[in-house]
């Protein structure tokens, strides 16, 4: 049920500001792919064009093409709300929703788009808090607010709303920034486990977490201040990290930059 | 044992002297004392007098006391304090005084007899009689115009703050800030000019209507508000969970924000429950019972109110009438208070584990 990403030529703006030029790469189904480069380089920019977010903000529009499998999601007539269905995202800073239990926070996706059984939603419920290596710690306290959840339980209770409504692929944007090493350990355990069901996207500013979880890193950097990001290179995370094609890459890795 | 004697013989960079806790209240009581004293001596007989030279004693006295024993910059602080709880005193003295005088006086004739018996055969000069078919019309009124207004309202509010862009929106910002100020009398007038066009007799839906135009923009101004506090992170996770965006606004953002638009909804209606003019002018008043809004005058609270006051001739009964009824009118509006602050209460996100 992992499905491929297909990049071509993909440019992204923020009203007339060009944030992101002309990428283009392929992300293989049941992997791991690490997005890495300084801030502002458009690394999220580009996280968020593959399930339709990016045009969420206002004056956000991009040009080119995103292959899900075959499909342009940035075809003619694609409703941008199936993307999202197909693609789900995991954000920076934990946010379940506060009015939810915890129970309601992982039945969310389905509760509000209708198709689902009830029978089935216990069921559900309590299979995404196992993929997301939650429900042990959870299981006696389903009704009680999600916001109680320290922020590593918030992040994977995100994680679990998000993988409950069966996307293709998951992308996480970084994800562990706002947590505690312990925390942040669970959630890369438990991408190494997602990556057997999903196709796993991670925007991160730790590398040694991009070579720790990643089959595959991308390096974006941008020019100069005010220039639009763009992708450097990608390869086999241990080429990047060992022996990178492009000095620019090893540069930043190494930390020799500025 | 010997260092820390000698440390202690050290004059300390921390610590200094400061006055006991209770300062601030001696100095207060000690002002108001001087400023009667003062009062008598000087023969001031207005009791506004006397409490202005109590509170310019005591901001005086804390700086000088203050300054004296602590220093010149806790002394300052002291001022500041002291300045807003002069403030407070000042804000707070009109709100009890009115609530006081307004119990005192309303409990005369406020029984059960007076909640449920109209004016109908009481002439306005004479004892008796209650407020039956004012408090009949003010809940029909007003339970209309919330009816329309506050729905009309949130739902601006959800166009400005999650769909509203460019000129449009820039527009129906500037005009609700233009509603903002009408004054009452202009929304009745505007109704007034509408039932003269259909050559309508007055009714209390007309009122409600007005009612309505006076509470729009106070709940659009609120629930803008309490929309903009919704985290965007939150609409972000609704819609990266694949659900469409009036959902996200239906089962997301408004559950989130539902105790403030609550709080600001009743906040409204609090407001228009005390309007006399547009009633006076589309609902006429009525000392007969008329359940009915759309057809016939009608009576309400505030209407009530001012008709006693002004067309009994200065009876003392019809003063103890009028008084009961703002007593009512205040208790409405207080209870409606309290039910926003439950329901917000109720609502509001969840924390704790």
């Amino acid at each position: 049920m992992a499905k491929r990403i297909d990049v071509s030529g993909l440019t992204a703006y923020y009203g007339s500001h060009k944030a992101i030029e002309d990428i283009s790469m392929t992300v293989e189904p049941r992997s791991v792919t690490a997005f890495i480069g300084p801030s502002g380089c458009g690394k999220s920019t580009f996280l968020r064009t593959l399930n339709r977010m990016h045009e969420v903000t206002p004056g956000g529009r991009v040009e080119g093409k995103v292959l899900l499998d075959d499909e342009d999601l940035y075809g003619a007539g694609v409703d941008p709300v199936s993307v999202r269905r197909e693609v789900g995202m995991v954000f920076q800073r934990p946010n379940p929703f506060p009015t939810m239990s915890i129970f309601d926070n992982v039945a969310a996706g389905l509760r509000l788009n209708g198709n689902y059984r009830k029978s089935e939603l216990n069921d559900i419920v309590e299979k995404s808090l196992k993929g997301a290596n939650l429900w042990n710690e959870v299981k006696d306290r389903l009704s009680k607010p999600g916001s109680g959840l320290s922020g590593g339980q918030q992040q994977r209770l995100c994680i679990a709303r998000a993988i409950a409504v069966e996307p293709k692929v998951l992308l996480m944007d970084e994800p562990c920034s706002a947590l505690d090493p312990i925390s942040t350990l669970a959630i890369e355990d438990l991408i190494g486990e997602l990556k057997e069901r999903f196709t796993i996207v991670i925007v991160t500013h730790n590398m040694q977490q991009a070579a720790r979880v990643s089959d595959r890193t991308a390096f974006f950097n941008l020019a100069a201040v005010g220039q639009p990001g763009r992708l450097i290179e990608i390869d086999d995370t241990e080429r990047i990290f060992s022996n990178p094609s492009v000095q620019a890459t090893e540069d930043y890795i190494s930390g020799r930059f500025g | 044992m010997s260092t820390a004697a000698v440390t202690d013989k050290r004059p300390s960079t921390l610590r200094a002297a400061s006055l006991p806790k209770w300062t601030p209240w001696a100095i207060a009581a000690g002002s108001v004392a001087l400023g009667i004293g003062i009062s008598a001596a000087a023969g001031l007989s207005s009791k506004i007098q006397w409490g202005l030279i109590a509170a310019v004693l005591f901001v005086l006295g804390t700086y000088g006391i203050a300054a004296r024993v602590e220093g010149r910059r806790q002394a300052k602080d002291r001022v500041a304090t002291s300045f807003v709880w002069v403030a407070f005193v000042v804000a707070v003295i009109p709100l009890v005084s009115l609530i006081w005088v307004t119990i005192a006086r309303g409990v005369k004739v406020l029984d059960v007899y007076f909640l449920t018996h109209s004016m109908g055969v009481v002439a306005d000069t004479e004892p008796g009689g209650g407020i039956y078919h004012a408090i009949i019309g003010s809940l029909e009124q007003v339970g209309l115009a919330t009816a329309i207004g506050a729905p009309i309202g949130v739902l601006t509010a959800i166009y400005l703050v999650e769909y509203g862009r460019g000129r449009l929106a820039k527009a129906v910002t500037f005009f609700v800030d233009v509603m903002t100020g009408i004054p009452s009398i202009v929304a009745g007038l505007f109704i007034l000019s509408l039932m003269l066009i259909f050559e309508m007799q007055p009714f209390g839906f007309a009122g409600s209507l007005a009612l309505a135009i006076l509470m729009m923009p106070v709940v659009v101004r609120s629930t803008e508000e309490m929309l903009k506090l919704v985290p965007n992170e939150l609409r972000e996770a609704s819609l990266a969970l694949g659900v469409p965006k009036w959902r996200t606004i239906l089962k997301v953002v408004l559950p989130t924000s539902i105790g403030g638009i609550t709080t600001g909804i009743m906040l409204a209606v609090a407001r228009i429950a005390g309007e006399t003019a547009p009633v006076l002018l589309l609902v006429f008043g009525n000392p007969f019972i008329n359940n009915n809004p759309f057809e016939g005058a009608q009576a309400s609270l505030p209407l009530y109110i001012y008709q006693q006051f002004a067309n009994s001739a200065g009876s003392g009964a019809a003063y103890d009438r009028a008084w009961a009824a703002s007593l009512t009118l205040i208790a409405f509006v207080m209870i409606l208070n309290l039910v926003a602050r439950g329901i917000a209460r109720w609502k509001a996100p969840k924390t704790g584990r």
